[in-house]
């Protein structure tokens, strides 16, 4: 195939171009597309059943355009990614082009695929909340939260007040966190490196107060069937505070940095539109539907976690563009704080954070210890010094887990990118029969050719980041 | 294109004609996507045949069994155990038939629903059985008449199922009968409602016709249930792999399809692969 002569390698380069994997006796049709100047950058055609297909890495659109390799051809396929766009995870899109119009557009997925779901089903209820939180990993405690509320219909059980307050107190925590991200990485994907910065600023510090509450940043898996792994710590409620204090001081420089900015409205302003109708159609949720001028909110709606009992509001727009989007998430980081405060009333009341079913509860009773959190030492001393029956009990229901009658159960909620369903499936076991979710990322990217097709190629970038798909839940 | 004629259709089944599939086609699964309309159209003259047909052909029109029999305490079949629990039999759940009144909004929901099927002239035993259980309703519907119950309770006035929130599949296990399911939830925007329909098949004939042309947004979720449970949606106008490549041989959410691991060893032991551990159920 190739020696040691290979045309496509420079001194210093072993950069091969599709042509010189090509077979010997089809290397003389090859020929033809090796200049003499080879380089790493220069883009070179090959016959292939698809048409001619050229690979370009690099290098500045007129130079290739001007060594009229592409003749008369009024449309060219283009393929983006699949590498890592921004922080989306791994998307590649086929574009057509005609000129700088894109004539169809086509979105490529699967490249994050983790099989969640598939193993989920081989281990107890509990360790399923460690599988989920990792599906759409910038809004992790919203895939805990509808997988543990599934598993507590089919349980029949009602998680304790207290519990219920919490969930919601780190939904919303992981609700701004991830607009946040939705903002920054679609401020850089648009070239607005400030907004970039500045929106992962402001998301470690939701990063940080996550980490206070529950130990760790992301992947906490500390909502678990029956209500949340731990009390909070000592001291949880002053840093609520003062996460919120900051917040409040800093959400006001994202309007002074984007909302009025020229460029940031050039590129936003009637870009990636989906009408009402389209977004119906298409199943779309979450902050594209009420950009479109449906307040459709499941926390309203179809309330669930007490929601009913917050004030707060859900913003909407009609204008179906980019730039509402945006705005649209802006306003939810409000609202979100807003319910943070009234959680933080409400957190003043003592109760437990867990179901007191012995049958279900989990019972080890954690602390903070020298080497880090774990089993606290009284409660190991009790069961391995004073009640044999507490350790059995321990070591059942940790290693066999709690069975959950059998039968199926859907809950959606809404999480930052519209509604996240989880259907369980048991089949009366102590493991999962089957779990689904319903990826909201994955239902609003269908929409994506609707809102790219007859645009520029710059306004693809805009919509896609409008969507804010995580490829983590996407791909699952 | 030909329009394909659903059963009770009102007429809004132009749809089908103006849908163009968000990919193309690249592996095409017998008999799904080139000649969809034909597909459809073949599927929909079963169902109306079927109409008339007091006993129509195919596996019999009851209610699926869920759930899969439980032995044992750890999962020992045979013999092997001498405790005892090996000889314990759970029997397969089946949902149970609901009873009337069925409980808040479900009562209105079963009665539009059971007019709409009269309105467009689906026979009442194309709905196999209803179930109530954990706070939610069931339809348990038969195959061929799946797109007519949609087509019904996304349009009919006091249904109005507008949100199809998610359709997932099941795979009950080797041993059931009709073991392949397709769920539809289904979220009606209008009357802040959420039912559920079910459609099962034999892993032998794991056709559904699409509900692509009815809901759009069915077009990923029922390539993502071909891709993991190899369930063919007939007329579903590109239905190729999605998460898994396009070359890739079986369907990995069958409960046929091993899980696969390695064994792992931590401090001088050996942890079995996930799907070669001990399991209680």
């Amino acid at each position: 195939m190739t020696n040691e002569s290979t045309p496509g390698g420079g001194p210093g380069f072993s950069t091969k171009f599709a042509e010189d994997f090509l077979p010997p006796d089809l290397q003389d049709s090859a020929a033809k597309y090796r200049a003499e100047d080879d380089g790493p950058r220069r883009a070179r055609g090959t016959d292939t059943t698809e048409g001619r297909m050229f690979t370009v890495t690099g290098g500045d659109w007129d130079d290739l355009l001007a060594e009229t390799q592409f003749e008369n051809d009024e449309r060219i396929i283009i393929n983006m990614g699949p590498q890592h766009p921004s922080t989306h995870g791994v998307l590649r899109l086929i574009l057509e082009l005609e000129g700088e119009t894109v004539v169809q557009a086509r979105s490529v997925i699967g490249y994050l695929h983790t099989g969640i779901e598939k193993s989920c089903e081989y281990r107890t209820w509990t360790q399923g909340v460690t599988f989920v939180t990792r599906a759409d990993y910038l809004s992790p405690a919203f895939n805990e939260a509808a997988y543990c509320m599934a598993t507590e219909k089919l349980l029949g059980i009602e998680v304790p007040v207290r519990a219920q307050v919490i969930r919601v107190l780190l939904m919303e925590l992981t609700r701004i966190s991830s607009h946040l991200v939705a903002l920054a990485t679609g401020a850089m994907e648009l070239g607005a490196l400030t907004g970039m910065t500045a929106g992962f600023r402001e998301r470690e510090e939701a990063l940080h107060l996550m980490e206070f509450l529950t130990g760790l940043r992301m992947n906490m898996a500390f909502i678990r069937p029956g209500g949340v792994a731990q009390e909070l710590p000592e001291g949880s409620i002053d840093r609520i505070n003062q996460f919120i204090t900051i917040m409040e001081s800093r959400l006001p420089e994202y309007d002074k940095l984007l909302t009025g900015q020229p460029i940031w409205k050039a590129r936003m302003v009637g870009v990636g539109i989906l009408p009402l109708e389209a977004c119906m159609q298409l199943g779309v949720t979450g902050p594209i539907l009420r950009s479109a001028g449906l307040p459709w909110d499941l926390r309203k709606v179809l309330p669930y976690c007490g929601y009913e009992d917050y004030d707060f509001e859900v913003p909407t727009s009609t204008d179906a563009d980019c730039y509402s989007r945006f705005l649209l998430r802006l306003a939810e980081m409000w609202e979100s704080l807003k319910i943070m405060k009234q959680v933080v009333k409400r957190l003043s009341e003592p109760g437990p954070v867990m179901v007191q079913d012995a049958k279900i509860g989990w019972p080890a009773q954690l602390s903070i210890g020298s080497d880090g959190m774990g089993n606290s030492l009284e409660y190991i001393r009790k069961i391995m010094g004073q009640s044999m029956e507490s350790l059995i009990h321990h070591f059942k229901l940790v290693t066999e887990g709690f069975e959950v009658p059998a039968g199926q159960a859907y809950v959606g909620i809404e999480n930052p990118r519209g509604e996240l369903g989880c259907h369980v499936v048991s089949s009366g076991g102590t493991r999962p029969w089957r779990v689904h979710l319903r990826d909201p990322g994955f239902v609003n990217l269908q929409a994506m050719p609707a809102m790219a097709e007859g645009s520029m190629i710059a306004d693809v970038v805009a919509a896609v980041a409008s969507i804010d798909p995580v490829m983590g839940g996407v791909d699952r | 294109m030909s329009t394909p004629s659903v059963p009770g259709g009102d007429g809004k089944t132009t749809a089908a004609g103006g849908y163009t599939s968000v990919d193309s086609p690249a592996e095409k699964p017998e008999g799904t996507t080139s000649d969809a309309s034909a597909k459809g159209g073949e599927t929909t003259e079963v169902a109306a045949r079927s109409l008339h047909d007091p006993t129509p052909s195919g596996p019999a029109l009851t209610a699926p069994t869920t759930g899969v029999e439980r032995t044992g305490m750890f999962g020992v079949h045979g013999s092997g155990d001498t405790s005892g629990f090996g000889l314990l039999v759970s029997q397969p759940y089946t949902p149970a038939p609901a009873e009337r009144p069925y409980g808040g909004y479900f009562d209105e929901v079963a009665d539009a629903l059971i007019a709409a099927m009269a309105a467009r002239s689906i026979p009442p035993q194309a709905l196999l059985q209803t179930t109530v259980a954990n706070k939610e309703i069931t339809f348990y519907v038969a195959r061929d008449y799946i797109t007519a119950f949609l087509w019904a309770i996304r349009d009919d006035e006091s249904l109005k199922f507008e949100l199809a929130s998610s359709i997932s599949g099941v795979d009950y296990g080797e041993k059931v009968a009709r073991r392949l399911h397709v769920v539809y939830e289904m979220t009606s925007m209008t009357y802040r409602r959420h039912i559920r329909l079910e459609v099962a098949v034999d892993v032998d004939d794991a056709h559904v016709p699409s509900a692509v042309a009815v809901y759009p947004t069915a077009d990923w979720q029922e390539r993502e249930i071909w891709d993991m449970f190899g369930i063919n949606f007939s007329g579903h106008p590109g239905l190729t792999r999605i998460l898994m490549p396009d070359d890739w041989l079986g369907h990995p959410q069958r409960k046929d399809y091993p899980l696969g691991g390695i064994p792992v060893e931590y401090k001088g032991a050996e942890i079995p692969a996930p799907d070669q551990r001990r399991a209680y159920s």
